[in-house]
């Protein structure tokens, strides 16, 4: 059926349409368009036996739902930022147990200084957490992945993570197909858990492992996870032919064909990209752009396939390793590894700056000419910069720094965009 | 089925062997069908009360639950010593997942049971006091206000022993750990710090909430037996020495905490929906000093000198319990 719903509305609908049987949730913006959905639904008997719990914080959430993945329920949350920071032990031990929990990310800044506003500094600090990364263009592919997600996961017992723009998607209106419940019950199998907290079939779960055999869980860990390399393209092909539309995948390419220079992006920010692309095509400029659909397993040769012939890269991403720069970009470089190629990269949409296709060319230009710094800040306002370093030089008591930095784009009267 | 004789020798107590009571008014843990929940063979310290509280409060569960149940169980020395892989002492569903989240993980077990309609199948968390007053604090208070399915049990030894005894929120006042230890001008821990999660426990107005003490263990049993008869949410909160942590004699576990609970320190009692509705009364009141004296965490408080200040301040906490559960009353509260 075609709606024209917001993004978590959209999100909602799709997750009930997964027949989950627990829920557990705490509320954090911008999440709670779609956890007071979900949590309608239940109440309203819309769920079959379905349960929703109201928990006292992120990591209550989490741990409910890692009781319920054993006792061999399928389960649901959605979080983001300080969140999902808040829940990163049990983030590490529900990945460690194996158990198949879909988590949606409504991707949000993390402070300090606090903001509510969208980039991917949450999910990317759980990337190695051994859970599975899926992240969405449009509230499209949202909706759509929650269905490839649920069945990866069941499949490979291992968790996954929906990764959505807060806001950007998860507040957005957009006309949106959502299946029937008989099409997502010929896509989604029932659950069958490879372990389960059973009476009649007593065993333990969670057991202490040392030094002599660690290694070794963690290989196969790690060698799990990988097979998802070849899952999730093969799901995808199954949601195409079911659904017949395109969602979800390792990555995506948009006009690559004899591309010199390539920008990389996850996520919402991929349409202006594309908008990007499609002007400088316009101006003769061989760009392409690639989408990467699944960030964690990281789909490393895949992508040297598709780049090698390429002159450069752009990583656009909306995250920084504070001391180092980049983190899609150093991934993307290990791919590339004795590739001549140049991997620039771009820290853009920190805490909810917009991303303009005018910015975007600039970059491109810059990044043709040989002229970006690495890594590049996207617009960043260097007079405000400047004017703080230096009163920071002439006054030890600076005072906060958030505080005074906002002051000082307000005297200089610079929109914040 | 083979029987065999058991013989119980307790000297010192009032406590009726189960030789002397008739089939039905035994323990559990004397009948030759309990579970062994906990089995033996697991790598527990000499003396101690946690191994032997964990195993009648779960073998009393599982008579309780027809042994349709499922064991939940915080990070801490419980979990340790019973399942270094590849082996587990539990022969029950148990599932171990971090420090400080058990309540939550076991609400979660019982949401799915409950949406998978396996309604006979019942939900035990356990953990020390660290799991529990402290770092599973949050957890366990939202598992409460939910009402959810769960017994909670506390296995109380009054500090951190599995990471080396360091101060835990439910350390009582003097007691040397290794994070307050006997030096300084206020040796040991301070007085007037720490709280007692069986009257927060109360606070929330959750179905049933008792002590126990492995001092006790027929009514350790009944009280589990007691809340496994009930629905929503159920706490019970076991006194259990540590030989280690509390520089006691292994051989003297039971009497170590016979002494908390005849000294006032660790009053027994049962509430229902907020309300105490009874309690064990203190047949042969001692003075607390008799339970200080066992355990070198209050050596300090002896040698060099004798701080009759601190015995005191002790002495006082036990009155109150005393007073407020009446305990040495021989009826009503």
């Amino acid at each position: 059926m075609r709606a024209q719903i917001e993004g978590s509305q959209a999100v909602a609908e799709a997750v009930v349409l997964c027949r989950p049987e627990v829920i557990a949730a705490y509320p954090i913006s911008p999440q709670t368009h779609i956890v007071e959905r979900l949590s309608r639904m239940v109440k309203g008997g819309e769920v079959g036996r379905c349960q929703y719990l109201n928990v006292e914080s992120e990591f209550g959430a989490l741990s409910v739902l890692i009781g319920a993945s054993a006792a061999g329920a399928r389960t649901y949350t959605a979080t983001t930022s300080q969140g999902l920071l808040f829940m990163a032990e049990a983030v590490y031990n529900a990945a460690g147990l194996g158990l198949p929990i879909v988590m949606t990310i409504a991707n949000r800044a993390v402070g300090a200084p606090i903001n509510i506003w969208n980039d991917h500094s949450d999910s990317m600090a759980l990337r190695d957490a051994g859970w599975i990364q899926l992240y969405a263009e449009t509230c499209q592919e949202a909706a759509d992945l929650h269905l490839q997600a649920f069945r990866l996961a069941e499949e490979l017992s291992c968790p996954v993570m929906v990764c959505m723009d807060g806001y950007i998607l998860t507040h957005a209106y957009e006309p949106i197909d959502l299946p029937d419940q008989s099409e997502v019950d010929s896509f989604l199998p029932p659950f069958s858990p490879v372990q389960v907290l059973d009476p009649s079939d007593p065993i333990s779960i969670g057991a202490m492992v040392g030094p002599e055999a660690f290694t070794e869980v963690k290989y196969l860990a790690h060698r799990q996870h990988l097979r998802a390399l070849t899952l999730v393209p093969d799901i995808a092909d199954s949601f195409e032919q079911q659904f017949h539309r395109e969602s979800g995948g390792l990555y995506r390419a948009y006009r690559m064909t004899d591309a010199d220079t390539v920008i990389i992006a996850l996520g919402s920010v991929i349409g202006t990209i594309k908008d990007t692309v499609d002007e400088l095509r316009d101006e003769g400029i061989a760009i392409g752009c690639l989408k990467v659909g699944c960030y964690r397993p990281f789909p490393a040769m895949q992508l040297r396939a598709v780049l090698e012939s390429v002159t450069r890269v752009i990583v656009v991403e909306k995250d920084l390793a504070v001391g180092i720069g980049g983190i899609v970009s150093a991934d993307v470089r290990m791919a590339l590894n004795g590739l001549p190629i140049p991997v620039h990269t771009v820290i853009a949409g920190l805490g909810g700056r917009s991303i303009s296709a005018e910015s975007l060319k600039h970059m491109v230009r810059d990044a043709r000419a040989e002229r970006l710094s690495e890594p590049y800040f996207l617009d960043l306002n260097m007079r405000v910069v400047d004017e703080e370093l230096a009163r920071r030089q002439e006054e030890r008591q600076a005072g906060p720094l958030a505080e005074q930095l906002i002051r000082a784009v307000k005297a200089i009267g610079t929109k914040v965009v | 089925m083979t029987t065999q004789r058991i013989k119980f020798y307790q000297t010192g107590t009032y406590t009726a062997g189960n030789r002397l009571l008739d089939d039905e008014a035994r323990t559990v843990q004397s009948r030759p069908d309990r579970t062994n929940s906990l089995n033996s063979g697991h790598r527990a310290c000499q003396g101690c009360g946690e191994a032997l509280g964990a195993r009648y409060a779960i073998d009393a569960a599982m008579r309780a639950a027809h042994k349709r149940l499922i064991a939940i169980n915080a990070t801490g020395c419980l979990e340790v010593f019973s399942s270094p892989y590849p082996e587990s002492a539990w022969q029950i569903p148990w599932m171990h997942s971090l420090f400080g989240n058990a309540p939550a993980v076991a609400s979660g077990v019982a949401a799915a049971l409950r949406a998978k309609g396996h309604d006979d199948v019942k939900v035990v968390a356990q953990g020390g006091d660290g799991a529990t007053v402290d770092i599973g604090f949050g957890c366990l208070s939202g598992m409460f206000e939910r009402n959810d399915e769960v017994l909670y049990i506390c296995y109380d030894n009054e500090a951190y022993m599995n990471t080396g005894i360091q101060r835990s929120g439910a350390t009582p006042p003097f007691a040397r750990t290794n994070t307050t230890q006997a030096v300084g001008e206020a040796p040991g821990n301070l007085l007037g710090t720490g709280k007692n999660v069986p009257r927060i426990a109360m606070a929330h107005g959750i179905p049933y909430v008792a002590t126990a003490s492995v001092a006790d263990l027929h009514d350790l049993e009944a009280k589990v037996a007691t809340a496994m008869g009930m629905k929503g949410a159920r706490y019970i909160h076991i006194h259990v020495p540590c030989p280690l942590g509390w520089g006691s004699d292994p051989a003297h576990t039971m009497k170590v905490a016979r002494m908390a609970v005849e000294s006032g320190l660790f009053p027994l009692f049962e509430a229902r929906a907020g309300r105490v509705v009874d309690r064990t009364k203190i047949r042969r009141k001692v003075s607390v000093e008799r339970y200080l004296e066992l355990q070198t965490r209050f050596k300090h408080l002896f040698e060099p000198c004798r701080n009759d200040e601190a015995i005191a301040a002790i002495q006082a906490i036990a009155d109150e319990h005393v007073a407020t559960y009446g305990l040495l009353e021989s009826e009503g509260l």
